[in-house]
């Protein structure tokens, strides 16, 4: 397990973030930033405000009053494709693939970013068509070992059980080339088996070199992966800090039993 | 300014009209969310059986009005059950399909039935119209104006005063919460598409007499209440019943001012600018947060 | 097997003037193919993008008046005595700025129309074609409206040397469709399998999703838009100088839903779908003309379109391909099971 070194410069930096729908606060001027190489766990409890922050940094969403950045550019009134474009890449939770694509197809759509070609070398089937195509493929079963979806290249990825699709949306976010890789509650619905993979694959992305945020209700996995962890409640940040420490943190406990029993 | 209000006029009465096609299709559309291809067809259908009780077997004029609301409605009420229940779930454009499937067998069957050339229909009302002032109109115009008017008004009453409207409304807000509140989503759908058909049919049988009667006066009509829904906002009846009116006014002044000819490009014309410019339309309400 | 089979059917298509010379079944190969040429270029839009575009008659017809115009020449007022002239041009060239012409009227209309998703995309296509329409109807100046752009030149080809070929009977119209119809099936099937075409594809699955991944949605369905839209220009180019009139009537909304038609019924987002549908429905008139009415005709057309629709949604390339797919698994665990009967021993005659 590599050390968890000292973190780079802030990479995603979010100021004053509020959003409001009508009369309804969903984010109330939420500040925290993201440093180069870390992973970041973001959690609350049910309707916290965790997709709606999580809609805003991907570009889903536009704040009503402040902005996101990313490595000094800001997101604001961007277009997903441009975010990404930027390398800030996010996965879904539901309809996180291509169904009806096989397993292959969905990470070299994913690759998308990487080509170069145009139209007229589409059509006249030009050498550098050809070379981007082969670069493309050799690099899609890349990222499949790097998964370990390699086996199931040719299946429709619709038939894969529901971890491997999660699994598969992260190969899509990966092929995008991110240089930040924004998890949407990745282990959710999974099993042991499921989740351990998962982290594990977490932590080989980070060591690539990838900055990670992650929204997460299973805490066990949130605590283990993160080197620190936000806590949202009603919209605002109650709590910033290493998992130790949020872990006991009163207000933490008391936002968390206030709602309920949750899984500890 | 004499001409002007001859326009205006006619455009009242036209909008009226309008105004019934429309509310039944952002019915349609906003509470099932079907791109209705069949709305011009019950137009048809509505002028056609008023033709076939009062031109073809002679009997009462308004009794083929009647007969064609009514049976309007329950050709509503079988299409829905027919090609749209077995569909439900299925994408939008699958819907779309069979719809304009429909379309293409309801409107060459009246061609089959009825030929193509256009039918005139007799009505009891005086020749001489109502002249006030500047401004002449034809009783059989006054009649129309009226009985849309009644009809505009009926709607108003049924979507806001009574059990069935306000398990519509439910639908239209949250289809499944107004399910789990125990509203029959199955009756809603085929009530809605019922009361959507005839109330083409309804304008339809009035219209019918004041044009002639075609296999494709349906067409126009489909397309212009469209025009009207995007233009009222999806589910809007007040919007609907305006913007009906609208659309007539922007016809009359436009045919007679700028070219008769594309009088009926208004429509089409309307339809993009609104959805280029104001997608919710011109009297949307705020739609709920989701 | 599998190779063999395209290669079959090409020997067949091409051949087909030798061995089937009457003149009427070549008319109606000529139509037919000039419509499954613009139900491919539907199928780029509707089948791999996923965009239910109701108006691409109007990209057909753009391309047929552009072209005709181009060949005849015209001279119309825009505006406060401007006066635009246009001497005729050789036809071949208005084959050429008819597919340009459609093809900008594609990222014109698809600009706007992307605006919009969903049913409201479907009745903002169907409204600029009506309007298209209308347009050719009444400004007469240019399109002479009802009265028709009639004596539209057929193509002469130069051949250096050899002088000027024209193309004035049926076989060697026959060929000319075919070969735009092969070009046009290698540009949709070369764009499909690229990487423009896996974020074509990407967009009709999952819009949310493909943007995710950096592919830009509105520049992409334009591109969808331009090239389905100029393909279908250069099928309309084909039709002005074959049936050498034109009229606005070429802009009605029966001609889309025929295309649409193909499509589905063939099998959207396949390649060979829009060229079964075609061929069903470019001979199904031509059979039913002794039997049936036109109504009766279309009637029949729109039941079948609502049954596809119902049993086989994917079309019916596909629902061959699983059921060709099913019999060779059959066949194969049929002589599985044969061999190993075969080799027991002791088995009666």
């Amino acid at each position: 397990m590599p050390a968890r070194g000292e973190p780079g410069e802030v990479v995603l930096s979010i100021e004053h973030v509020t959003v409001k729908f009508g009369g309804l606060v969903a984010l109330a001027d939420v500040n925290f930033t993201v440093c180069d190489g870390e992973i970041v766990g973001l959690i609350g409890p049910n309707g916290a405000g965790k997709t709606t922050a999580f809609n805003v940094f991907t570009g889903f969403l536009t704040p009503t009053h402040g902005g996101v950045r990313y490595r000094g550019t800001s997101l604001n009134g961007r277009k997903p494709h441009e975010i990404a474009a930027l390398g800030l890449v996010r996965t879904f939770q539901r309809t996180s693939i291509f169904q009806n694509a096989s397993v292959f197809d969905n990470v070299l759509t994913g690759l998308h970013r990487r080509g170069r070609s145009t139209v007229w070398d589409t059509l006249l089937t030009t050498p550098r068509e050809k070379a981007t195509e082969r670069e493309l493929a050799d690099k899609a079963h890349e990222i499949l070992g790097v998964v370990g979806l390699d086996r199931r290249s040719a299946e429709v990825a619709g038939a894969l059980p529901y971890g491997e699709q999660r699994l598969l949306g992260i190969a899509l976010a990966l092929a995008a080339e991110p240089s930040m890789l924004l998890l949407d509650e990745p282990v959710s619905g999974m099993n042991a088996n499921e989740t351990v993979r998962v982290m594990k694959l977490v932590e080989t992305i980070r060591a690539s070199g990838v900055t990670i945020l992650l929204v997460e209700h299973d805490m066990p996995m949130v605590m283990q992966v993160s080197d620190r962890i936000v806590v949202l409640n009603y919209g605002r940040i109650i709590a910033q800090g290493p998992p130790a420490a949020i872990q006991k943190d009163p207000d933490v406990i008391r936002a968390y039993l206030g709602e309920g029993k949750r899984r500890a | 300014m004499d001409q002007l209000l001859q326009h205006l006029v006619n455009a009242v009465i036209l909008g009226g009209t309008y105004a019934l096609l429309g509310i039944g299709l952002t019915l349609i559309f906003g509470i099932m969310r079907v791109v209705n291809f069949t709305h011009g067809e019950l137009y048809a259908f509505g002028a056609y059986t008023v033709y076939l009780i009062s031109a073809a077997l002679g009997l009462d004029f308004f009794l083929g009005l009647i007969v064609a609301i009514v049976a309007g409605g329950l050709l509503g009420a079988l299409i829905e059950i027919t090609l749209l229940r077995p569909m439900r779930g299925a994408d939008i454009d699958t819907v779309m399909l069979v719809m304009i499937g429909g379309w293409i067998v309801m409107q060459n069957t009246e061609l089959l039935v009825w030929g193509g050339v256009a039918k005139a229909i007799v009505t009891p009302f005086p020749e001489a119209p109502l002249v006030i002032g500047p401004v002449s109109i034809s009783w059989l115009r006054v009649f129309v104006l009226v009985v849309a008017l009644l009809l505009i008004a009926g709607s108003y009453v049924l979507i806001h005063r009574t059990k069935l409207g306000k398990a519509m409304r439910a639908t239209f807000q949250d289809t499944d919460t107004a399910a789990l509140m125990g509203v029959n989503i199955r009756g809603v759908y085929t009530a809605t598409f019922a009361l959507g058909s005839g109330l083409a049919a309804a304008a339809g049988a009035l219209l019918g007499p004041v044009f002639l009667v075609t296999p494709t006066m349906g067409d126009l009509a489909s397309l212009k209440a469209f025009a009207i829904v995007i233009l009222g906002g999806l589910g809007n009846i007040t919007g609907a019943t305006v913007g009906g009116f609208i659309l007539a006014l922007v016809e009359e002044i436009g045919a007679g001012y700028i070219s008769s000819g594309y009088r009926d490009a208004m429509g089409f014309l309307i339809i993009i600018a609104v959805l280029l410019f104001k997608p919710t339309g011109l009297f949307a309400r705020a739609e709920r947060v989701g | 097997m599998k190779r063999a089979l395209p290669a079959f059917w090409l020997i067949v298509v091409l051949t087909v003037p030798f061995w089937l010379p009457d003149q009427y079944i070549l008319h109606i190969l000529i139509i037919t193919g000039i419509f499954i040429i613009a139900a491919m270029s539907l199928n780029l839009l509707l089948g791999y993008t996923g965009q239910l575009s109701l108006g691409h008659v109007a990209f057909f017809g753009i391309g047929a008046y552009a072209s005709a115009l181009t060949t005849l020449g015209f001279d119309v007022e825009l505006f406060a005595g401007f006066r635009v002239v246009h001497e005729p041009w050789p036809a071949v060239v208005g084959f050429f700025v008819g597919t340009i012409v459609a093809g900008m009227s594609g990222y014109v209309i698809g600009r706007l129309s992307f605006k919009v998703r969903g049913a409201y995309f479907v009745i903002v296509t169907i409204s600029f074609a009506e309007v298209t329409r209308l347009v050719a109807l009444n400004w007469v100046e240019l399109t002479q409206g009802p009265l028709a752009l009639t004596n539209i030149p057929p193509y002469t080809i130069g051949f250096p040397g050899l002088g000027d070929y024209t193309l004035w009977n049926k076989t060697a119209y026959y060929y000319l469709v075919l070969a735009v119809g092969l070009a046009a099936y290698i540009v949709i099937s070369r764009l499909v399998g690229s990487r423009i075409g896996r974020a074509m594809i990407a967009l009709k699955e999952n819009e949310t999703l493909a943007s995710s991944v950096g592919i830009d949605v509105t520049h992409y369905l334009v591109l969808a838009a331009v090239i389905s839209a100029a393909v279908a220009g250069s099928a309309g180019s084909l039709y002005a100088h074959y049936v050498k009139i034109i009229d606005p009537d070429i802009f009605l909304f029966v001609y889309t839903v025929m295309m649409v038609i193909m499509v589905i019924t063939g099998g959207k987002g396949t390649l060979a779908g829009p060229i079964v549908g075609g061929i069903i429905f470019g001979f199904l008139p031509v059979i039913l003309r002794p039997i049936a009415a036109p109504a009766v005709q279309w009637i029949l057309y729109g039941a079948l379109m609502i049954v596809i629709v119902f049993v086989l949604p994917q079309g019916i390339v596909p629902a061959v391909e699983r059921w060709m797919a099913n019999w060779t698994q059959f066949g194969r665990k049929a002589a599985g099971i044969m061999l190993a009967s075969n080799s027991k021993p002791g088995d009666g005659p």
